[in-house]
């Protein structure tokens, strides 16, 4: 075999030959919703006017925050990292613009719900220098490990929503099998989010070509962009872009049903695949990675284009949004200004969301700037949301059952949690749930299933940690408990040979005194023998 | 702007526990209505009396155990429990059959064990237990179908025989007519065929006269329910189909002592618990492969009760045996979970 550079691809024999997008499986349960998503895609794509400030949490991805390299009062230039990543797990930010940090300090976000983290307010100016570009023209031949490396350097985390670092996704450590097939995940299967499609209609060839910085990245072969059902006209524009772009036919478009939550990860890979991931494993341990198509188009930008991640599509829709349409706005920019954008209210908005009206985040405000996963803005009213209806006890009817695409038993779950059987809990798989919403969605009872899962969630997490703690102090105190039995055990050792020692002193001093005595009985007695 | 801060999903939800009884109460019309074309409009006062009954029983358990009325009382459950119970029993039961079948059904089997989704044990189907073993007599006075009978009691004439036990006995002398599985049984019992029993003029192509085309009528209304989701197809097949299977080489290896298929599938109960009762969600099972068991599980005890027990027809006791084994096959059927 010729020598090769160490990190040069090598075709490579697929271990688990799984064969992906070429049939479709159906995965169990799930529901039929009305998409609304037509309405978001009527107006082509219009940009954001600038902010005139922009709120960047410094975390924008699950982690911890990068290095600050910015202070208050400094001038940046758009594009000009912010933070700097230490490792894989931290992402940096980047400035969505020109402009003067104005403050660091904590300012309202989407997650967790209801809290405040630390943002860089960043004071926007129009005209400000950029950075010049970094790209990386011959990505073709590079090593994995420098694309990766500036996929991170610029920013990139994942923007289907969970915001999972790509760089960590890209070089995770995981054992064999190795990675085959890279899945771009565009079925946006939520009602009214659309962003996904926008881009795909708007860019199929930077998605296409960033799927291939990524293939590489990855060292994977094959690359299946996952579509809707009834995205037609997107199909095309990505078969076209397909065949200009990778003539080679590595990349395959595969139309997905339109089935609620067809766009989870292990959804979607079951219905390529006919595979399910391992509960406890990823789905890298069949050999798969799977990212967003905008994190795709995000790659081919950092790479190509030298632009780190600093704005993203978003949908602004519901029914109380007068104009509801798709905008590509600048990280950091808070939410009243992409509703302004699309003509403001039509009606109260009673229930603001971050994300779909399946999953999404309740949001208390709109000053919360969106952030590198914020794929929609959706403001419902009263009419269109729940109502604080009385909930009722479970009567078992089972819906939830028949919905529940992960197989579980969510009313029997209830049942668990409301006991507080957390052993129970456990063992009906709570953690497997993957909080799509679907059974809340059915229950006649209004009970908020997935709250309890959640609220569940946690308990066993915190009960883990606490069982963990307590484990370590049963083995301090059985430690401590033994160290002073061997103590006690060695001073009781010592103390009986100290006694065995004295007794033998004490002994042999008898032995001596009882000699000396018989000698001087002898000697008496001959004393008295020869006097007599 | 102060949005309210409600975990996800945020649409509105798609059903309610009283827009599903209340299909529940619709599906069961056209049996209704075939029921009073055989029968007379004995079985509407049955349903009201039992309405008022139930309605009256469950606001006093509220009461007592301090819930809100509204809600509860507004959920229909108690409504569905006291029609599916009115079903059951012959149309000119006296008034306090109901009041007792009420009395056991809602006190008993709902409130004392919880309430609504706390039961273990099919409401209605317990308090016809408890009327039939303490009122047989009472529970076996059924008139003779339209067409056999000189003609039906009007709606005084139906109201008097409840509220005051007496009938103008003359006219109607069928009233202590058995009902045709009655006949059989005894039959079968006297050592008869079952094709001479079945000359008797109250059975009909398949079942008993009268009897067979309310249960078509069941079945559809049933059939609108599987349509509408609102029950699934699992019990209703799983029913349906042991009966069938079980009864079929019977009634090939000796047709003389066992009754056909079909006239099992249309005799008695089978219809409305097929779909109404064995399918009720709280006293059944859950998982799908648990419902099928659950409905296999009510046919063969209703077959082997029929056959061998002391009562025409098990039903009830089928579908109580059925539900005190509910929790055990819930356990035992449970999915495998995705990446299990």
């Amino acid at each position: 075999m010729p020598s090769m550079h160490p990190l040069a691809l090598q075709p490579k024999r697929i271990p688990l030959m799984l064969e992906v997008g070429r049939q479709l499986y159906r995965f169990p349960g799930g529901l039929r919703l009305r998409h609304h998503k037509q309405v978001a895609c009527q107006d082509p794509l219009a940009r954001l006017p600038l902010p005139e400030r922009l709120y960047l949490p410094l975390v924008q991805h699950q982690g911890p925050a990068g290095e600050l390299q910015v202070a208050a009062g400094d001038r940046v230039r758009r594009g000009q990292p912010l933070t700097r990543a230490r490792n894989d797990c931290e992402v940096p930010i980047h400035a969505p613009a020109a402009g003067r940090i104005e403050a660091i300090r904590p300012w309202p976000v989407s997650w967790p719900p209801g809290t405040r983290a630390d943002c860089l307010v960043l004071v926007s100016d129009a005209n400000g220098e950029a950075m010049p570009a970094t790209t990386l023209p011959d990505w073709m031949d590079a090593a994995p490990e420098r694309i990766v490396e500036h996929l991170r350097d610029g920013g990139l985390a994942g923007l289907g929503g969970a915001m999972f670092p790509t760089a960590a996704k890209l070089r995770g450590d995981w054992a064999a099998p190795e990675i085959h097939t890279l899945i771009l995940n565009g079925s946006e299967c939520e009602p009214y989010i659309a962003c996904d499609e926008m881009l795909m209609r708007n860019r199929p060839e930077a998605i296409v070509r960033g799927g291939m910085i990524l293939a590489r990245a990855l060292g994977a072969e094959n690359i299946v962009i996952a579509i809707e059902d009834p995205m037609s006209a997107v199909r095309e524009a990505l078969e076209a872009a397909a065949k200009t772009v990778d003539p080679s036919g590595h990349c395959l478009i595969a139309q997905v049903s339109k089935i609620y939550p067809e766009g989870g990860e292990r959804q979607l890979i079951q219905v390529l695949t006919g595979a399910e991931v391992p509960h406890d494993g990823l789905p890298q341990d069949l050999g798969l990675a799977c990212l967003n198509v905008g994190t795709a188009a995000a790659a081919h930008d950092i790479v190509i284009e030298g632009r780190p991640l600093s704005e993203r599509i978003v949908t602004v829709s519901g029914p109380a949004i007068a104009k509801p349409r798709n905008v590509l706005a600048p990280l950091g920019a808070p939410i009243r200004e992409l509703i302004a954008f699309a003509g403001g209210p039509i009606k109260a908005i009673d229930r603001l969301v971050l994300g779909g009206p399946m999953s999404g985040i309740p949001l208390a405000d709109d000053s919360i700037p969106i952030v590198k996963g914020s794929n929609c803005i959706l403001a419902l009213g009263a009419d269109d949301t729940r109502r604080e209806q009385p909930v009722m006890p479970c009567i078992n009817c089972g819906e939830c059952v028949r919905v529940c695409p992960a197989s579980l038993l969510p009313q029997t779950l209830y049942q668990a949690i409301r006991g507080e059987d957390h052993d129970q809990a456990r063992e009906l798989n709570v953690f497997d749930c993957i909080e799509c919403g679907c059974c809340a969605h059915v229950c006649p009872s209004h009970i908020p299933l997935v709250d309890y899962y959640r609220h569940e969630k946690g308990v066993l997490r915190a009960r883990g940690i606490e069982d963990a703690r307590a484990e370590q102090a049963r083995r301090r105190f059985e430690a401590r408990e033994q160290r002073l039995a061997e103590r006690e055990a060695e001073r009781q050792r010592k103390r009986e040979q100290r006694e065995q020692r004295l007794k033998a002193r004490e002994a042999a001093k008898s032995e001596v005194e009882a000699a000396v005595a018989r000698a001087r009985a002898r000697s008496g007695a001959g004393d008295d023998g020869a006097a007599s | 702007m102060n949005p309210t801060l409600a975990g996800a999903p945020h649409l509105p939800p798609v059903n309610t526990v009283a827009g599903i009884m209340r299909q529940v109460l619709y599906a069961l019309v056209p049996g209704m209505l075939a029921h009073v074309w055989f029968f007379g409009p004995g079985i509407l006062v049955q349903i009201a009396l039992a309405i008022v009954f139930a309605l009256g029983f469950e606001a006093l358990m509220l009461r007592l155990r301090g819930r809100a009325l509204q809600p509860f009382l507004s959920d229909y459950s108690a409504v569905v429990t006291a029609v599916l119970f009115a079903l059951c029993i012959p149309p000119l039961s006296p008034w306090w059959i109901s009041f007792v079948g009420m009395l056991s059904a809602i006190v008993l089997a709902k409130h004392l064990y919880g309430g609504l989704g706390y039961n273990l044990f099919n409401p209605a189907m317990v308090g016809f237990a408890v009327v039939i073993i303490g009122w047989p007599l009472e529970l076996s006075q059924w008139l003779a179908p339209r067409s056999l009978s000189t003609g039906l009691p009007g709606l005084v004439e139906t109201l008097q025989a409840i509220f005051t036990g007496h009938l103008p006995a003359a006219r109607f002398d069928a009233i202590t007519q058995a009902t045709p599985l009655d006949a059989l049984r005894t039959g079968v019992a006297e050592n008869r065929l079952v094709t001479e029993i079945r000359s008797s003029p109250i059975f009909g192509d398949f079942g008993g006269l009268g009897w067979e085309w309310i249960a078509n009528f069941y079945a559809l209304g049933g059939l609108w329910l599987v349509y509408r989701r609102v029950i699934s197809w699992h019990v209703p097949v799983a029913v349906l189909a042991t009966i069938v299977l079980v009864s079929t080489p019977m009634w090939l290896l000796g047709p003389d002592t066992n009754p056909s298929p079909p006239q099992h599938v249309f005799s008695g109960a089978l219809v409305i618990a097929a779909f109404f009762i064995a399918t009720d969600p709280v006293s059944g099972c859950s998982t799908m492969k648990g419902r099928l068991i659950f409905g296999a599980g009510v046919a063969i005890l209703t077959l082997a009760i029929r056959r061998f027990g002391a009562y025409p027809d098990g039903v009830a006791f089928a579908v109580l045996l059925m539900n005190a084994a509910a929790p055990l096959i819930d356990r035992l059927t449970r999915p495998r979970t995705y990446g299990h």
